[in-house]
């Protein structure tokens, strides 16, 4: 039985749909400030200056932006290759390596804008690497991706706990992590360039990482929508039989699209090792790899859609953290609490919204104007 | 005269800018036969979906039995005495026949009572009907006849006076639709009223008492079977006249362009699917390959176009011998000359999602026409798939609309105009028509004859008895994996049936 494709105007599905349930999200965080008793307006109110009302709070914002920008990406290019790829996290971890390997052995040596290419090379490098065992293991032996990247999660933690008690530790030191990296192993922050404008960044690290991530957006962009390649992991994501029958090889596809993946992740070490903490530490990705699931759902797996999603979750842990500072009863837990409620109506509950608004546009459609006699789609 | 068995009036349904039915009255008396003919899209499905609860009308009424009722849902539908049988059977596998009638109707949480109660209902449907089927049976041991017969069965099991098939016949041998003919016409004589959405207009003329005809979502005629002819409803259906036969002369075949020795494939689970098939087809001819859907053809087919690796055997194309048990490699078959025509378009031969334009390339994305440096090419890819728009009348004629928005038919003529522009030496086309309207079939036949006429080979694998006949040079027909017999295209219908059910022909003769 076919059912006529009801198709809807972009703006009520990348504008209105996200922004009702985003609306929806805050009404229910709403009622959990509620419930503890304190206003939700001020509490929205103090998040929003948190996060927008100064300039060091926006850098901070941006700052988290530009983590969830390249996690967001990465999860979105698997993601039209029909796999989810939950591994962000632990392959961002180890894409901290390949930055590290670069800052730590020339640094000393060569200027951070000859450092910069090689520590996003290798950052990829090991971002994907990382994905590739499981992506292999997906391909060639139908091992379930969302579970070896989850375990693969859990792997990336122990070893780089390994290296960062041992081998990376200097001597001497009592913190797991490696030694602060010389001059041309640090990204240059961009307080001198905002200062241009006027505005004064305080201590927010919003580094040049944040170029390189709307440079990958664009370049994700190009790959998926104008590439030979971004073709084959479309098809493959849509219908593995007609990706089988053009010719394409699923194997291929799978690594090649999860090493990307994967690689991506990778990438959000720069800004956070390189450009901000200046030296490999613990646990350094804090979430960034499980943010940007939601980051790439909210986006509809398109770079437009991924950068204001990464900035609204930017602002969630900026000015959330101001919040839990200002507001005493709010503790940091219930602002994962919030997050939590703008990941589950934003990405889970993506569709929940979709039909009601879909029949409310055609009876408002219908009412101011006849429909013409063009039959598009198939109501057999 | 009694109150009839159902009677709609006024019925109306949009789907957005789609006026799937516009105004339907339609009557059925009590202990009839009805037939419901249209083309695809023409409104069919979604005013039996109404009926049966699935979707509701924006206007008009449903009276069953002169009373108006409201069907909020299939469960709706059953109470009132509405049962529906699928075009694809909703039966669970694994379950026997018992416990397949029984579900949804279980009573309580343990099942000997619902057991027991199934076991007497069916026995009583068997004595009144003559519905035979073992119920102990597990439903995918069971042939596709008998599988049909149980979903009749769970409608009589839940009451069900109203009878609606949708394309019945479509998964069954001639024999088995004649035994599926007979069945009906048993219920008939028992009062039962029966509603028949087919696309067959020679099942409509041999069964139906009366007949209803709908195009785009108007019923435009309704008539008594005895008073109507074939190509009158074709040509009702379509809004013009259609040419029913093809018009085709005779082939000049040349030299073999496809040769296939001692092919052997099977699943994944090991069992044989296609059993030591040798055969060729030569150039400037169409070689018909006929079965009921399941006997190995999805499989040859694959194979040949490189989708599946084989077990054994050999396969020459074009000059060009190919292991088919070595890795097999689609773009390697394409390369050497072979297009394909797969019998799923929509979860092989298109990517619904896509544009048209992305669609008009797949399987072609390697070709440097629609290359610019490191990127694909839009510009090329849409004056391409404009030319195809253009020369296949495919309509909306808009190359960026999303694949999924066209109508089957349409759908159909982007995967051939893809495959047949490309100018291939060797085509394999499965279900050329399957899901097509009346009129794209007629231009889709042209073509494929026209491909013949060009010198190219052609191998058509149909589960159409009449486009099989119709369309080949020779006939080829499958059973259980093996090619169990070549005839002309002058064989009789009967006679290639029995091949079908494999019935073999000293068999037939006694």
């Amino acid at each position: 039985m076919s059912r006529p494709y009801a198709k809807l105007p972009r703006w009520i599905d990348y504008g209105l749909i996200p922004l009702v349930n985003l609306v929806v999200a805050f009404l229910v965080a709403g009622l959990v400030v509620v419930a503890v008793g304190e206003s939700p307006l001020e509490a929205a109110a103090l998040m929003l200056r948190g996060a927008f009302g100064y300039a060091e709070g926006f850098g901070f914002t941006l700052y988290y932006a530009t983590n969830f920008v390249f996690t967001g990406l990465a999860v979105a290019v698997a993601f039209h290759g029909g796999l989810f790829n939950i591994g962000g996290e632990g392959q961002a971890y180890v894409g901290g390596l390949g930055v590290a390997a670069v800052a730590l052995s020339l640094g000393a040596i060569l200027p951070w804008w000859l450092n910069l290419p090689l520590a996003i090379a290798l950052s990829f490098a090991f971002g994907a690497l990382w994905a590739f065992i499981p992506a292999y293991l997906q391909a060639k032996r139908g091992n379930h991706i969302v579970i070896t990247t989850i375990m693969f999660n859990f792997i990336a933690a122990a070893l780089m706990v390994y290296l960062l008690v041992g081998v990376l530790k200097p001597v001497g030191s009592m913190a797991p992590e490696t030694r602060t990296f010389d001059a041309g192993g640090q990204l240059p922050k961009l307080k001198g360039l905002f200062e241009v404008f006027g505005f004064n960044l305080g201590g927010a690290p919003l580094n040049v990482s944040l170029f390189v991530a709307l440079i990958a957006a664009v370049l994700v962009y190009m790959l998926i929508w104008r590439t030979r390649l971004g073709y084959e992991i479309r098809t493959l994501g849509f219908s593995p039989r007609a990706a089988r029958y053009a010719g394409m090889s699923e194997t291929k596809l799978i690594v090649v699209t999860m090493m990307i993946s994967g690689g991506l992740a990778g990438m959000m070490a720069l800004n956070a090792v390189m450009g901000d903490q200046y030296r490999l530490a613990i646990d350094f990705p804090q979430g960034a790899g499980f943010v940007g699931i939601a980051v790439a759902l909210m986006g509809r797996g398109h770079p437009a859609g991924i950068v204001p999603a990464a900035i609204l979750f930017g602002m969630l842990y900026q000015g959330g953290a101001e919040l839990a500072f200002d507001m005493p009863t709010i503790s940091r837990d219930m602002i994962v609490i919030i997050q939590g409620l703008v990941i589950l109506f934003a990405g889970a509950l993506e569709n929940m919204f979709r039909p009601g608004i879909g029949a409310a546009y055609q009876r408002v459609r219908f009412r101011t104007e006849e429909p013409a006699g063009k039959n598009v789609g198939e109501a057999g | 005269m009694a109150e009839p068995a159902i009677e709609l009036i006024g019925i109306d349904k949009r789907f957005g800018a789609v006026h799937a039915n516009r105004s339907i009255d339609l009557t059925v008396e009590r202990g009839t036969i009805h037939g419901i003919v249209g083309e695809n899209g023409a409104g069919k499905s979604t005013l039996m979906s109404i009926i049966y609860g699935f979707y509701q009308a924006d206007a008009g009424e449903i009276r069953v039995a002169g009373r108006k009722v409201e069907i909020a849902d299939p469960n709706a539908a059953i109470a009132a005495g509405i049962g529906m049988v699928h075009q694809h059977f909703m039966l669970v596998h694994n379950l026997t026949v018992v416990e397949n009638v029984m579900l949804g109707a279980e009573r309580s949480p343990l099942l000997s009572s619902g057991i027991a109660k199934v076991r007497g209902e069916l026995r009583r449907l068997e004595e009144d009907h003559g519905l035979e089927v073992d119920p102990d049976a597990v439903i995918e041991d069971l042939p596709v006849g008998l599988q049909q017969r149980v979903e009749i069965l769970k409608s009589l099991y839940r009451g069900a006076e109203i009878l609606i098939l949708d394309e019945p016949t479509g998964v069954l041998t001639p024999s088995e639709a004649d035994h599926l003919f007979e069945v009906l016409k048993q219920l008939r004589a028992e009062g039962k009223t029966i509603i028949l959405i087919t696309h067959k207009l020679r099942e409509i003329m041999a069964i139906t008492d009366t007949v209803s005809v709908m195009r785009r979502g108007e019923m435009v005629a309704t008539t008594k079977t005895a008073e109507t002819s074939v190509a009158e409803l074709a040509e009702l259906m379509v809004g013009r006249r259609v040419l029913l036969t093809v018009d085709k002369g005779a082939a000049t075949p040349g030299d073999p362009l496809l040769t296939v020795k001692h092919l052997t494939v099977k699943d994944s689970r090991g069992v044989t699917m296609v059993d030591d098939v040798s055969f060729s087809v030569r150039a400037g001819e169409i070689v018909g390959i006929a079965g009921v859907a399941g006997n190995g053809q999805s499989e040859l087919l694959e194979t040949l176009s490189g989708i599946r690796k084989a077990k054994a055997g050999l396969i020459v194309l074009n000059g060009r011998e190919i292991d088919p048990a070595r890795e097999a490699d689609p773009a390697e078959i394409r390369r050497i000359g072979c297009a394909h025509v797969p019998e799923d378009r929509h979860s092989m031969g298109l990517v619904l999602p896509f544009e048209e334009n992305e669609n008009a390339i797949l399987g072609y994305q390697s070709d440097p026409r629609f290359q610019k440096g490191p990127l694909l090419d839009p510009g090329a890819m849409r004056r391409d798939a404009l030319e195809k728009i253009e020369a296949y009348d495919i309509r909306p004629a808009d190359c960026r609309l999303k694949t999924a928005s066209f109508s089957g038919g349409n759908q159909q003529k982007i995967v051939l105009a893809r495959e047949m522009e490309r100018d291939p030496d060797v085509l394999l086309i499965g279900q050329p028509t399957r899901g097509v309207d009346v009129g794209a079939i007629e231009f889709i036949h042209k073509r494929i004859v026209a491909m013949r006429d060009a010198g190219k080979a052609i191998l058509l694998v149909s589960v159409e008895l009449d486009e099989i006949r119709a369309l080949s040079d020779r006939i080829l027909v499958m059973f259980a994996g093996k090619l169990v017999g070549e005839r002309g295209p002058e064989a009789s219908e009967g006679e290639l049936g029995l091949l079908m059910a494999g019935i073999d022909e000293k068999e037939a003769a006694e």
